[in-house]
Parts: C-alpha cells; structure tokens; sequence
C-alpha cells in the first residue's frame, strides 16, 4: 500500500500522455500499445513528440532509449537484492520497473535488510501490479477523453513535481546532496548534448561525486 | 505526423523491446553474484544521481512556456522540494505543490 501516493503522479501523467497521443495522431491502439509494453512516461513523451516533429524513425527511438538508461542504473542497483531470484521472476521484475516502483522498493531493502528473497520479489512486484492497471487505465481516460482536457492547466509539471517530491527525502546525507547537486550543475551545464546523453553523463559524474564524498566522510570519522 | 503505420508500431515495438533489455540488463547478466564494494558505493547514488539532473532543466526551462522561465511553475518545485525536505512525506508534497501551481497559474492566469 505504500505505492498508494504514487497514484496521484501517476494518473494525471498517464492521462497526458493518452491526450497527447492522441492529439498527436496516434490511433487508440497504438497509444495504449506505448503504454502498456514500454511503461517509461518521459521516454513515451520523447518518442511521441519526434515522431510529431517528423524525425526520422530511427532517431525517434534512439533518443527515447536514451531517456531511459536510467533504469540500467537501477538494474545493475537492485542486482544485489534480487539477482539470485529465477529468471522469469527477474523478468518479470524488468518489464515492470518504473521510476516509483524502483523508488519504494530500493528504500525499502535498504531500511530492511533482513527481508528473504522472496518477501522482496513479492514487494516490488506487489508495488507495480499496484500502480499498472492506474497506468494503463488513465491512459485510456486520456485516449479517449482527447482535446477534451483544455492546455495550459499545469498537467506538464505533473512530472517535475513527482521527481522534486521522491529526491527531497532521498537527500539523507552529506554525500547524497552532494550527488544531487553535481546532478543539477552538469544536467544544466551539458544540456545542449542530443539525446538526453548530457543527463547520463552528469548521472555518472554525480555518483563519482557521491561515492567520493562518502570515501571522504568514512575518512574523517 | 507523415509516418506510415509501420514506422510508428516499429518505434513502439522497439521502444518496447529496447526498454525491456535495458531494465532486464543487470538484473538478468549479473544474477546473483556480488558486485565489487566500489560499485556497490556508486550505486548508492543512482536515485539522486539520475533524478536531479532528469527534473533540473524541466524546472528551469519547462516545455509548456516553450523554455521560458515561470514564477508558477518555479514557485511549485520550491514548494515541492521544501516540504518534502521538511516534512519527507512524498504524497503531502506533491499535493501542495500541484496545489501551489494550479492557484499561481489562475492568479497570474
């Protein structure tokens, strides 16, 4: 049930992206085709917007991929706790790791780390059947529903808001502000690099920050 | 959009497959063998690494104003990340600061 908040970022952002879609020029099948066998909201975005702008195909999906190298990261992050699960447990665990269910279950096996193997698996993926069906269904709303939903009432922002509300509470020490701010300073810095590839380099040079200062801090005790 | 329906399932079946292999990547080569302890220390970081420099330039520039800065939307994240320091209640925070938006938006309008 802790992934009951997580509703809230959720549906307003699944409808958008129905509404956009859709607006794009997206037939109903194919927008609920991004939602259910890709689940990556920015990276739907990304994709639907070039393919908008009438950008080669090709470039479409390389930059939407881009956008989601993230989750390479929270992979290789969640190995350690879950990579001794059978492989289509850790199949099916992949198709649904999302940003949020990534975000409870990590601080979850952190805060706890007596959890068998099993009581994990089961809690990340108790938390994305939670939030799948609001995903796939508020994209049908928002499918649907179409220009019904007037622009300009702030729903863009649905995303940022999300981010700023899971990264304020992760801020737990010295060295993870220090992440996050390396994060934002190269994020800005190397905006100007295509394909979100500027975000990756300033996600690596944020955890070399972070990692550094924990070595610094361990140091000094 | 002038894509052919084929080009436009093609993105999204590869977006689909594409996304899968990243997520399963880790999870799926490395199993459960132990990573070294400097990785491991790296990966402590990935949320905070990742999301700050995902929202930074979203806050900054938002899409919506076409990259213009704007004291709505500016005000929301303020508010967002203040509380969530202060408070560390996910849902309280995203709710004032949607909050904080919709009520500037309508004010400044």
């Amino acid at each position: 049930m802790a992934g009951a908040p997580f509703l809230l970022v959720i549906l307003p952002f699944a409808t958008l992206f129905g509404v956009v879609g859709t607006e794009a020029g997206l037939n109903l099948a194919q927008v609920m085709a991004f939602s259910v066998l890709v689940i990556a909201g920015a990276s739907q975005f990304t994709a639907v917007q070039l393919a908008a702008d009438n950008a080669p195909t090709l470039i479409a999906l390389a930059s939407a991929l881009a956008v989601n190298m993230r989750m390479a990261m929270y992979s290789a992050s969640l190995a350690p706790y879950l990579g001794a699960a059978p492989l289509w447990q850790r199949m099916l665990i992949a198709y649904g790791l999302v940003d949020q269910s990534y975000a409870l279950s990590m601080t979850r096996f952190e805060t706890d780390p007596s959890l068998t193997l099993p009581a994990r698996v089961g809690y990340i993926m108790g938390s994305f059947c939670i939030l799948a069906p609001f995903w796939y269904g508020a994209t049908l709303v928002g499918a649907l529903a179409g220009t019904a939903i007037p622009p300009g009432i702030g729903l863009d922002f649905a995303l940022p808001i999300t981010f700023l509300a899971l990264i304020a509470p992760a801020l737990r020490s010295l060295a993870h502000v220090v992440a996050a701010s390396t994060s934002v300073l190269l994020a800005l810095l190397l905006v100007g690099i295509p394909y979100s590839l500027g975000l990756l380099i300033a996600a690596l040079g944020a955890m070399a920050a972070g990692a550094a200062c924990e070595v610094w801090m361990e140091r000094r005790r | 959009m002038t894509q052919s329906p084929l080009e436009i399932w093609g993105l999204i079946l590869g977006l689909g497959v594409g996304t899968f292999l990243i997520r399963f990547s880790f999870l799926g080569l490395i199993g459960d063998r132990q990573l070294p302890a400097w990785v491991l220390r790296f990966l402590r970081y990935t949320p905070v690494a990742v999301l700050p420099g995902l929202v930074a330039p979203l806050v900054l520039w938002p899409a919506a104003t076409d990259g213009a800065a704007d004291l709505p939307r500016l005000a929301a994240a303020a508010v967002t990340l203040g509380l969530g320091l202060w408070l560390r209640n996910v849902i309280v925070s995203v709710l004032c600061g949607m909050a904080t938006l919709f009520a500037l938006l309508a004010l400044l309008g």
